[in-house]
C-alpha cells in the first residue's frame, strides 16, 4: 500500500480532482499549503528594486492506495497538474504500513 | 438665499453618497480571488481621493462651468474660483462636493473591468484622464446646461452619468486589458461573500443619499426619490433571486446584485415616476442584468464584476424606464404610458449618445495608456496577486 502526496498549484485542483474522480480514484485528502521551491519563490522586479514573494499558496493531496495504481495516479496529477512553468510542484510517494477505517473494521 | 434646512440635508446625503465609494470596494473586493482583496478595496479608494483633487482644480468647471457650445463647461471654476459660501437653497460650495462624490464614485465603479491585473500607477492616470474626458462632459451634459438638459432629456441622479459612462467604460476598459489569466479555464472562487454583501448594503444605505439628496432641498420630491429608490432595490433583490432560484440555488450574490441592478434603474426616474412604477423598474432591471450577466459568461468577456451588466445595462434600461413611467403629477413631464412617446424619444436619444461616447472615448485613453506605459502588471506579478505585488500586502 502506498501514499501519493503530491503539491500541486492551487488553480489546478479542480482540474486534477475532476480527472482523478473520473479515474475511479473518489477518496483523497487536501490541504491548503504554503511554500518555495528550487527557485525560492518568485522574484518581481519592481520599480528598480526586488521584491520576493518567497511562500507560494499551493495545495497538497493525499490519496492512499493499492501499489499497483499508484503509476496510474501519479500519470494522472501529472497530466493535469503540469503548465511547464516554474512551480508546478512535486509528487512523493510512501510506503503505508496500515489503512484502518474509524467507522468500519 | 440660504436655507437652512436645505444645507443640513445636502451636507448629510453628500457624506452618505461618500461611503457609496468604500462600499463598491467592498463589494467587488469580496468577489475576487482573495490574492486581490486588498487592491480591489484599495483602488476604489485611490479612485476617489485622485477625483477629489482633479474635481477642485479643474473638473468640476468642466462640468458646471459656462456652457460652451453644449458639450463642456468652461473654465471659469478651475482652482474653484468664484466658488463660494453662498448661493441659492444651498451653497455653491456644497453643490460643489456633492457632484464631488458622484464623479468619484462613478470611476469606483469602473475598476470592475480592471479587476486584479491593473497596475496602480496607471490606474491614476487613466482615472485623471477618464473623469477629465469622459465623466465630465456627460455631468455637464446633462447637469451643467450641456446638449441633453437643453433638449429635455431626464435624468433625476446620474443613471446616464454615472452608471451608463461606468457600465460602458467598464467593458471597453476591460477589453484593451484583457482577460484574467486562467480565466475561462480555472475555477476563480470569490474571497468573501460576506464583504459583497456589506458592500451592497452600504451601497443600498448611500443611495438615499444620493438620489434623495438629488433633488438638491428637503422636500416631497426627495422623500418620493428615496422611497422609490428602496422599492426599487427590493424588488430587483427579489427579481434576480428568484431567477437563480429558478436555476438552481437563489445565491446571496444574485439577491445583492439584483438590489442594485433595481437601484441604477431607478437612479434617473426617482424624481419622475410613482412607487407603482418604481416595483415594475426594479423587476424589469433584475432581470434584465441578470441576462446580460448570462450573456458577458457565455460570450467568454472577463468584464470581471459585472459592471456592465449592472451599471451599463441597467442605467440603460433606467434612461428609458423614465421616458416610459414618468408622470407630470410627479416631477412635471408626463412619460410614454401617460400619452407622452416623445419623451422616450428624447432618453432613447440621450442614453445611446452617452453610451457611444463613453465605450469609445474610454476605449481610446485605456488603449493610449497601454500603449504608453503599460495597463497591466506582469504575468508572474498576476499570478502572485495584485495585493503583494502592487501595494505590498496581502489578506492570509
Amino acid at each position: 500500500m502506498k501514499k501519493v502526496e503530491a503539491i500541486i498549484r492551487p488553480e489546478r485542483l479542480d482540474k486534477v480532482s475532476a480527472a482523478l474522480l473520473e479515474g475511479g480514484y473518489n477518496a483523497m485528502t487536501v490541504t491548503e499549503v504554503k511554500g518555495r521551491g528550487a527557485q525560492k519563490g518568485i522574484a518581481l522586479q519592481f520599480r528598480g528594486k526586488e521584491i520576493v514573494v518567497d511562500m507560494i499558496p499551493k495545495v497538497k493531496i493525499e490519496i492512499v492506495i493499492g501499489d499497483g495504481s499508484v503509476d496510474d495516479i501519479v500519470g494522472i496529477i501529472r497530466a493535469n497538474a503540469r503548465t511547464g512553468r516554474n512551480g508546478d510542484g512535486k509528487i512523493f510517494v510512501y510506503d503505508i504500513e496500515k489503512c484502518l477505517g474509524v467507522r468500519s473494521d | 438665499m440660504i436655507d437652512s434646512g436645505d444645507t443640513a440635508f445636502i451636507i448629510i446625503c453628500t457624506a452618505m453618497v461618500m461611503l457609496m465609494t468604500p462600499g463598491v470596494g467592498l463589494f467587488y473586493g469580496g468577489m475576487v480571488r482573495n490574492k486581490s482583496v486588498i487592491s480591489m478595496i484599495a483602488l476604489a479608494i485611490v479612485a476617489f481621493a485622485v477625483v477629489s483633487i482633479q474635481w477642485v482644480l479643474f473638473g468640476y468647471s468642466l462640468a458646471f462651468g459656462t456652457d460652451v457650445g453644449g458639450f463642456i463647461g468652461g473654465l471659469d471654476y478651475v482652482g474653484l474660483n468664484g466658488v463660494g459660501l453662498d448661493g441659492d437653497g444651498i451653497p455653491d460650495m456644497l453643490f460643489m462636493v456633492f457632484q464631488l462624490v458622484f464623479a468619484g464614485l462613478t470611476l469606483a465603479i469602473l475598476t470592475s473591468g480592471f479587476a486584479e491585473r491593473v497596475k496602480l500607477s496607471a490606474f491614476i492616470v487613466f482615472g485623471v484622464l477618464w473623469t477629465t474626458l469622459v465623466y465630465d462632459p456627460l455631468a455637464h451634459w446633462a447637469w451643467g446646461g450641456g446638449w441633453a438638459s437643453q433638449l429635455g432629456a431626464l435624468d433625476f441622479a446620474g443613471g446616464t452619468v454615472v452608471h451608463i459612462s461606468s457600465g460602458f467604460g467598464a467593458l471597453a476598459a476591460a477589453l484593451i486589458i484583457g482577460k484574467r489569466l486562467g480565466f475561462g479555464q480555472e475555477t476563480m472562487k470569490p474571497a468573501n461573500i460576506p464583504l459583497t454583501l456589506l458592500g451592497g448594503a452600504l451601497l443600498w444605505f448611500g443611495w438615499f443619499g444620493f438620489n434623495a439628496g438629488s433633488e438638491l432641498a428637503a422636500d416631497g420630491i426627495a422623500a418620493n426619490a428615496f422611497v422609490v429608490t428602496n422599492i426599487a432595490a427590493a424588488a430587483g433583490a427579489l427579481a434576480w433571486m428568484g431567477a437563480s432560484w429558478y436555476h438552481g440555488k437563489p445565491s446571496s450574490l444574485g439577491m445583492i446584485s439584483g438590489a442594485i441592478a433595481g437601484l441604477v434603474a431607478i437612479t434617473p426616474a426617482a424624481g419622475f415616476v410613482d412607487v407603482k412604477s418604481a416595483i415594475v423598474i426594479g423587476i424589469i432591471a433584475g432581470l434584465l442584468c441578470y441576462g446580460a450577466l448570462l450573456f458577458r459568461v457565455k460570450r467568454g468577456l472577463d468584464e470581471s464584476l459585472d459592471a456592465w451588466a449592472i451599471h451599463g445595462v441597467g442605467g440603460f434600461w433606467g434612461a428609458l424606464a423614465t421616458g416610459i413611467f414618468c408622470m407630470a403629477a410627479i416631477g412635471g413631464v408626463d412619460g410614454l404610458i401617460y400619452g407622452n412617446p416623445g419623451q422616450l424619444a428624447i432618453q432613447f436619444l440621450d442614453a445611446v449618445v452617452a453610451m457611444g461616447y463613453a465605450f469609445i472615448v474610454t476605449y481610446i485613453i485605456a488603449l493610449v495608456v497601454d500603449k504608453t506605459i503599460g495597463l497591466r502588471v506582469d504575468e508572474d506579478e498576476e499570478y502572485v496577486g495584485t495585493d503583494i505585488a502592487q501595494f505590498g500586502e496581502s489578506l492570509l
